[in-house]
């Protein structure tokens, strides 16, 4: 099975690996997959005040479809808001990349990491603004 | 750097490989055909192109001579006599002639046969299938480190059983099954011993009357032969009878017609021959290259864990777990290597490998697994060389993975609700 130059090359050279402070307000999460099944994605996003992404990170546990994957989603959702960015689809992943039929699972799964992200930081800021209003 | 050098680990002569070929440690999916295998078939392509079937002129006389000595060979390395070498086109076809053709033979009388949940696919598949014709089988399981229990066996004898069939090397993690002990038990409840030994030929000392082995699957390309070629030994006294598989023109004495291609045939006799030979040197050679290989990885990694018993398996393989690190992430990140892996991302179903599965090697592991066969034609320094690449990419993922990073953490993975996907 021959690999696209783009994908090899998020394999090799990846963007954006690392961790953010999962428990700063400002920072969404987003683990999926399951270790049984063979990968797990840790995506991560900064958000500003502006509701723009400012930063993001991940870790991926599987194969080099599920690390290019995630690499390209940290490149493309810096600078959009976190609803343009919940709103990637996975065929615009396995397109770029060109992934094999049986890789496009992969790119579901980065879909659903930086959804999950995105749901994680709303969630955090609902719970947020509950306890200013609490303070009040 | 280790990348093909020219020279064989053993001095001998390596096949051509292109320079920039990845280096082989793939010696359990094949062997490259021994320079001097490839050299004793060469005429048989050419002007010695009889048909070994045709007794009536020199081109028919000199092929039949050359698969004589050929059938020879194969004998002598199992402690056969000639007459009970069966040639056929490889090991699967071997194990489906032993299984179907002993099985359809005796199952008016007896329908019963027993196998192992760690055999090759082609032995299991094969017993699917006479499950279906009405055949009764038993997949024993194995221990943790790979081998089946005799007691196992033993319970599992009925007074319909007709044959049981275990394999003599695993061919994912190496290990060798107590082929005597089995053969012993076999003879006493008059019940056929059959084991596929495809990974096992050349590899490991085997004689069929030493260890009271009535039917034995051997491989041409597993053993530095040519592909397309491999044997069934059937036992003569007591006589082993079997239905056969393809019918024709009578030849290998009923029991696989068709006419046999003696370059091929001559292939498997010298890689036999050559094996009887060299096979004390080049296990003592290769144990030196494992332990070198096992010793530097588990010295410079943590969570790395062996697949499968270590004193009971042959010295040409190794299979790891490498904690955290999925297995086809690992092998696309060791470009340079030619190796495998039993994650579920390397093969066309979802599961990983079954042979781990066998073992309770915990599912997360086994996708993490990677196979490491070394043969012939492996040097010191092609050890050293994927050492020293397999453990950098290691740690390189292990460093981009969010598993290893919630272990350090001291989370327990096992605790966390992972969703299904």
């Amino acid at each position: 099975m021959a690999y696209s130059k783009k994908l090899l090359d998020h394999y090799e050279n990846p963007r954006n690996i690392g961790s953010l402070d999962k428990n700063d307000d400002g920072v969404g999460t987003g683990l999926v997959g399951a270790p049984a099944c063979g990968d797990v994605m840790k995506l991560q996003i900064k958000v500003g005040e502006d509701g723009i992404i400012e930063d993001a990170k991940f870790k991926t546990f599987g194969c080099g479809s599920a690390i290019a994957s995630s690499s390209l989603i940290t490149e493309w959702v810096k600078g959009k808001s976190i609803d343009d960015a919940a709103e990637i689809k996975n065929s615009e992943i396995a397109q770029h990349l060109a992934l094999p039929p049986v890789k496009i699972h992969c790119s579901v799964l980065a879909e659903d990491a930086i959804k999950a992200a995105v749901s994680d930081y709303k969630v955090k800021q609902g719970a947020g603004e509950k306890k200013i209003k609490a303070a009040e | 750097m280790g990348k093909n050098t020219n020279k064989g680990g053993n001095g001998a002569a390596k096949p051509r490989w292109n320079k920039n070929s990845p280096l082989y440690l793939d010696y359990q999916a094949t062997t490259p055909t021994d320079p001097r295998v490839v050299e004793a078939m060469a005429p048989y392509w050419t002007e010695k192109f009889g048909n070994p079937h045709s007794r009536n002129h020199h081109f028919g006389w000199e092929a039949e001579e050359a698969v004589a000595k050929a059938r020879a060979q194969v004998a002598s390395l199992i402690g056969a006599n000639a007459k009970e070498v069966i040639f056929t086109s490889g090991a699967t076809e071997s194990n489906n002639l032993a299984l179907k053709g002993v099985g359809l033979f005796y199952k008016e009388k007896k329908n019963h046969i027993i196998t192992c949940l760690t055999e090759h696919k082609c032995v299991l598949d094969t017993c699917r299938h006479l499950e279906q014709d009405g055949f009764e089988v038993t997949y024993l399981p194995v221990r943790k480190n790979g081998l089946i229990d005799l007691r196992d066996l033993q319970a599992a004898f009925t007074e319909s059983t007709s044959l049981v069939s275990i394999m003599g090397v695993n061919n994912e993690i190496g290990v060798i099954q107590p082929l005597k002990e089995i053969g012993a038990l076999c003879r006493q409840r008059k019940i056929f011993f059959h084991t596929d030994c495809a990974q096992a030929i050349g590899k490991i000392p085997l004689d069929v009357e030493d260890m009271n082995i009535d039917l034995m699957s051997i491989s041409g390309h597993k053993t530095y032969g040519p592909m397309g070629i491999g044997a069934l030994y059937v036992r003569r006294r007591p006589r082993v009878r079997l239905v056969a598989m393809i019918n024709g023109g009578g030849q290998e004495r009923g029991m696989r017609s068709g006419t046999l291609p003696s370059p091929l045939c001559v292939g498997l006799g010298a890689a036999c021959a050559i094996a009887e030979k060299e096979m004390g040197a080049e296990t003592e050679r290769l144990r030196l290259l494992r332990d070198r290989f096992y010793e530097a990885i588990t010295r410079r990694l943590t969570e790395v864990y062996l697949n499968g018993d270590l004193e009971h398996r042959i010295p040409g393989n190794l299979n790891f777990s490498f904690a955290f690190v999925e297995g086809e992430g690992l092998m696309m990140g060791v470009k340079e290597l030619a190796v495998s892996s039993g994650s579920a991302c390397t093969s066309a179903s979802l599961e990983p490998s079954y042979v781990l599965r066998a073992l309770g090697v915990d599912v997360e592991l086994a996708h993490t697994s990677l196979r490491i066969g070394f043969g012939r034609f492996t040097s010191m320094e092609d050890v050293d060389f994927a050492v020293e690449r397999i453990a950098g990419e290691v740690e390189r993922l292990r460093e981009m993975s969010p598993l290893w990073e919630m272990a350090q953490e001291g989370i327990d993975l096992k605790s966390i609700e992972w969703a299904d996907h």
